[in-house]
């Protein structure tokens, strides 16, 4: 039996750490508003671009016979670069392992290639080091601060210069979409070569540049925000998965300090019954 | 005919700008291009400078772009810019230092900046000086 000096320790250390798990969870929100409000601001200019380039690439096409642009070429698959989006920190629940599971199962799924990795967020970064896989690149300061437009485009403009130089055969990229409060979605997309999108009407533009320089620009700038976009979205979820995991760790710390309480009251009142019996039973042997 | 359009500028990271306006000027590539309803639909990139657009209301508004793309198409004009700055977010000193760096790096290449970018950074920062002075002409 656990003295009650014992039990009224745990007691207090469950508590601090029950205030902690609930600090974590207020501070999560408030983030994850902030990160919500980027994630929606992101979007008009990811989906006028998506359209745009739709209809040039159209026009681009009729014009332009045979010469293909650089980033649509599709070769095959002997080099792949896989871009794994983490968190920095953990204490989110299944959302970096999630990502990691993923993309293990990709490297075993392309046994045939070679899959060099390009790790965002230090949980990446620390879980590849240690398997020693190889490795092009790690970013593990982005998460710590909002994420920038900058951290896109330095990633973009490094995969799409070594895509250029036939480098790489084709980019992949897994992170966490926000879904919702408790739930991410795991996403596994291509991002190069460039799919372009289904177009809907045809449109009869005016051109001031010729379809195909319009659509060499345009490239560039719809991968930069759709790394943007897979950047946002990882950070609004991983702030989505911290709350959900410290809300679950605050009620599991209440019902473990319930349990404990208990167990306290137990022990107290056995200790009252025993002096009250050896009073009684010392009272007894006097008589 | 219409009497108005709909315009919408937005940079990677938020939109700057979605309403209505009867008149626009903006920096495409090759020149400025005056934008009024039902303009033809139109495809171009962008160059750098002051974007004004005139709103139904007769209120005038302008932005430093530098970059990006336009479409024009059924009374929607749509502005993507890599960089886009509100007339009242710009700092006008700072936007003077930074031209006046910039002028030095072109001037002078021995301080080793690369002179193709500190050329864009002159116009970024004299676009961003005339979408600010723009403004405040339309105040007085």
């Amino acid at each position: 039996m656990p003295s009650l000096i014992d039990l009224r320790r745990r007691i207090r250390s469950v508590k601090n750490t029950r205030q902690i798990t609930k600090a974590m969870k207020v501070v999560s929100a408030a983030k994850l508003r902030r990160a919500q409000d980027r994630v929606l601001s992101a979007r008009p200019y990811a989906q006028i671009i998506q359209r745009m380039l739709a209809n040039v690439a159209q026009a681009a096409s009729e014009q332009h016979d045979g010469e293909t642009i650089d980033l649509l070429v599709v070769r095959p698959e002997k080099r792949i670069q896989l871009l794994v989006i983490t968190a920095d920190r953990g204490l989110a629940g299944a959302f970096n392992s999630n990502v990691l599971k993923a993309a293990l199962k990709f490297i075993q799924e392309h046994k045939d290639a070679e899959v060099q990795l390009e790790l965002i967020g230090r949980k990446a970064r620390d879980f590849f080091k240690k398997r020693s896989k190889s490795i092009s690149g790690e970013y593990s300061t982005i998460f710590q601060k909002v994420v920038r437009y900058e951290d896109a485009l330095e990633i973009a403009r490094k995969v799409i210069e070594r895509y250029r130089k036939a480098e790489i055969d084709s980019v992949y990229l897994v992170g966490n979409n926000f879904k919702s409060m408790m739930a991410s979605q795991l996403v596994m997309n291509r991002i190069l070569p460039i799919e372009l999108p289904e177009k809907q009407e045809q449109i009869d533009y005016i051109y001031e540049q010729p379809p195909a320089e319009l659509l060499a620009a345009l490239l560039p700038r719809y991968i930069e925000s759709q790394i943007l976009r897979a950047l946002l979205e990882s950070a609004a979820a991983e702030h989505a998965a911290r709350m959900t995991a410290m809300e679950a760790a605050s009620s599991n710390a209440a019902d473990v300090i319930d349990a404990l309480t208990l167990k306290m009251n137990r022990v107290r009142q056995a200790s009252i019954t025993r002096e009250i019996i050896e009073i009684v039973s010392g009272a007894a042997a006097l008589d | 005919m219409a009497e108005a359009f709909d315009i919408e500028i937005a940079t990677p990271e938020r939109l700057l700008a979605r309403e209505k306006a009867i008149r626009a000027q903006i920096p495409a590539k090759e020149g400025y291009i005056g934008v009024l309803p039902d303009h033809a639909p139109l495809l171009s990139e962008l160059g750098i400078g002051a974007l004004t657009y005139t709103t139904p209301g007769d209120q005038r508004f302008s932005l430093a772009i530098r970059g990006g793309f336009l479409e024009i198409n059924n009374n929607v004009v749509r502005v993507l810019t890599d960089i886009g700055e509100k007339a009242h977010e710009i700092d006008v000193a700072r936007a003077e230092k930074d031209l006046k760096q910039a002028q030095d790096a072109v001037i002078n290449p021995a301080l080793g900046m690369d002179i193709a970018a500190a050329l864009i950074a002159v116009r970024h920062a004299e676009a961003r000086i005339e979408a600010a002075r723009r403004a405040a002409a339309k105040e007085e």
